[in-house]
């Protein structure tokens, strides 16, 4: 029972391991996203969308990946280009994607609620997982061993020495918001196409912010992000789990205290342990020519 | 292929050299209004896009907001909880805050208000409105305490915790609907019906629509807002601390403690959105009744300027745009209620891209606004 917690819990973080790399990059780089959340629901839709159209989930991924590159486009065009704040225009890549997917869904299938089915054969079975934990390990090395990932690091540090030294940040923070992009549409795509059968709206139920939250706990790090998350997915495969059980031999535990599970985590999480964890230095700012 | 380039540029280029000789007072008012023409305008294309004719969708929005008497009702039962959320995020701005748990705290409000309703039937009309308000604010201020209090004390990012915070409430709200307050005459997920003394005034010239005293209240809630932020020492702390928290510091202001009221009052505000839902329209609380008020409140707040005034009127338009946006889910075969959000959300966007609007500031400011860095927040 134990290993199938294990599993479980595996597979559960993948989504949540896709945007927390998306988010790695893009606010190592100095940029703030709390447009996660949006870019992992544009993925999902562009997934399910993708695979229904082309039978495949492999190409299904590459439009909700696609998807997600479109509408950090769009994010990135706001925070980088016209250096709107961050926090809101990331609130407002959200409500855009929240608008979106039920107005393309009415266009597409002429219902707002989900897509059609895909049928299990159409399906990944766990190959995002195996994916997600790649991407880790090269996100882990591509970081600290390239000079491209100094100078990633450096965009988001002392933004204004890395352009002295010839590199243009801003080029270089498009590069992390556009990446982001891709890999929280990907995370959609392993919700849609993975662990679900379709896509439903408003199916990413807050797992963006946790996403983030598991980037704050792992201290911008790729590793301890990942540990993160799954920690996080323990809590939510525990919550599947949980449903039904009675403890203490009275009435079964009501669903709903079960459902809040991932979302208290997340709050102590947050409050608990975060202490002395230090951001990017240049998080937030918008950079502008000097 | 180089005119596309050459005209790209032109419209996104940074112009320093040049400003519009326009007043100072004419400009606070011009970036909103331009950013929600521009948003509109966007929209407007999209649905254009879709298939519809965009004139048609204006006709669609412009009777449905302002037809009849019952549609400017509608509009303005609509408006009313904007102008608490509106209300809530402006003051958590002005603190430097990001309240995005006004969702949580309307929630928690509208709760204890038909909680108190439906515990305590029998009390008579004018203490019940009044003892099931105070219930909600105390809710709404306990769900705005709690992130402020885990930002003040544990530096954790309100964000984050506002937005735990309303799928918590949501939950809570939930399991209290359907177990421990269920309503014994109805299938839905909802509490009993309030007692009769708790209902509160509605005016009837709106032809049904539910507008109550809670518009009033909103609108002197919007006064009370400027009273305490411009006119009394908390207010000027407040300010100041979401200006430049460095030098309120230094001037020896508490900036936890300030940041804890802050997001308090944000969420009291917040809560009274149940003042209207509860006792002024369906007499008890229904989950889900919410149609993501909290949300649109950031919208209204951000292109109301974080000013009481701005906010009534952004409330107001943020209403017709929602009634609106419902009747075109049904006179139209593509445009779904889902376009007041994309709407809302260009029109966030709009209005918080400063680089669109570098043309309407003078060249000075410019450059001092580049020195200080706009007002960024760390997560």
């Amino acid at each position: 029972m134990l290993l199938q917690l294990l599993a479980s819990t595996f597979r559960v973080s993948t989504p949540l391991l896709f945007a927390a790399l998306g988010g790695l990059f893009s606010e190592r780089a100095g940029v703030i996203n709390i447009a996660l959340e949006g870019l992992m629901l544009i993925g999902a839709f562009g997934a399910a969308v993708g695979t229904l159209a082309t039978h495949s989930p492999w190409l299904g991924s590459i439009l909700g990946a696609a998807a997600g590159v479109a509408l950090a486009a769009v994010y990135g065009l706001f925070v980088i280009r016209l250096r709107a704040n961050q926090i809101i225009a990331g609130m407002a890549i959200n409500m855009l994607a929240f608008g979106l997917t039920p107005f393309l869904c009415k266009i597409l299938y002429d219902v707002t609620g989900s897509t059609p089915a895909i049928p299990v054969t159409e399906r990944f079975r766990s190959a995002p997982l195996y994916l997600s934990w790649a991407i880790v390990a090269a996100c882990y090395l591509w970081l600290k061993y390239t000079a491209a990932g100094l100078r990633l690091t450096f965009a988001g540090e002392h933004p204004v020495a890395l352009e002295a030294a010839g590199v243009r940040v801003n080029g270089m923070r498009w590069l992390a918001v556009l990446l982001s992009g891709a890999l929280a549409g990907m995370g959609g795509a392993a919700l849609s196409v993975c662990l679900s059968s379709s896509f439903s709206r408003n199916m990413t139920g807050g797992r963006g912010f946790m996403a983030l939250a598991a980037l704050i706990f792992g201290k911008w790090k790729p590793v301890p992000t990942a540990l993160a998350c799954l920690l996080f997915g323990f809590s939510e495969a525990v919550q599947i789990r949980l449903q039904g059980v009675s403890l203490w031999g009275h009435q079964p535990i009501p669903v709903q205290f079960i459902q809040i599970l991932p979302y208290v985590v997340t709050m102590l999480v947050l409050a608990g342990f975060v202490g002395r964890s230090r951001p990017p230095k240049a998080l937030g700012l918008p950079f502008r020519k000097p | 292929m180089s005119h596309a380039r050459s005209l790209f540029l032109a419209i996104f280029q940074t112009r320093t050299s040049h400003s519009l000789a326009v007043p100072p007072a004419m400009k606070k008012l011009l970036q909103p209004l331009l950013a929600l023409a521009l948003g509109l305008a966007c929209g407007l294309a999209i649905t254009w896009a879709a298939g519809e004719n965009p004139w048609h969708v204006l006709r669609v929005l412009e009777k449905s907001a302002f037809g009849s008497s019952y549609d400017i009702g509608m509009t303005l039962f609509y408006a009313t909880p904007l102008i608490f959320t509106g209300l809530s995020v402006a003051v958590a701005f002005q603190a430097g805050l990001f309240n995005i748990g006004a969702e949580g705290q309307l929630t928690m409000g509208a709760l204890a208000a038909a909680a108190a309703g439906a515990l305590w039937p029998r009390v008579p009309s004018p203490l019940a409105p009044l003892l099931a308000s105070l219930a909600a604010v105390i809710a709404g201020t306990v769900w705005g305490g709690i992130p402020g209090w885990l930002r003040a004390r544990r530096g954790s990012h309100e964000v984050i915790n506002t937005i735990m915070l309303n799928f918590i409430a949501a939950g809570l709200a939930s399991y209290v609907a359907l177990y421990l307050l269920k309503n014994p005459e109805s299938q839905n997920p909802e509490t009993p019906n309030i007692g009769a003394g708790y209902f509160i005034h509605q005016f009837a010239i709106f032809g049904g629509a539910p507008v109550s005293l809670a518009l009033p209240v909103a609108l002197l809630v919007a006064g009370f807002v400027w009273l305490l932020l411009w006119k009394t020492t908390l207010g000027f702390e407040i300010r100041a601390v979401g200006q430049n928290e460095a030098a309120a510091r230094a001037a020896g202001i508490d900036a936890g403690r300030i940041r804890i009221i802050a997001l308090c009052a944000a969420g009291g505000i917040a809560g009274l959105v149940g003042l209207g839902e509860v006792l002024g329209n369906a007499g008890r609380f229904r989950v889900g009744f919410s149609p993501e008020y909290g949300f649109i409140g950031i919208a209204v707040a951000l292109l109301g300027r974080n000013r009481p005034v701005g906010v009534v009127v952004a409330a107001l338009l943020f209403g017709a745009l929602h009634k609106g946006a419902a009747d075109l889910d049904l006179e139209t075969e593509h445009v779904t209620r889902e376009l007041s959000l994309v709407l809302q959300a260009l029109i966030i966007l709009s209005v918080s891209a400063e680089g669109l609007w570098n043309w309407l500031t003078p060249l000075r400011r410019q450059n001092l606004d580049q020195n200080l860095g706009s007002k960024q927040a760390r997560i």
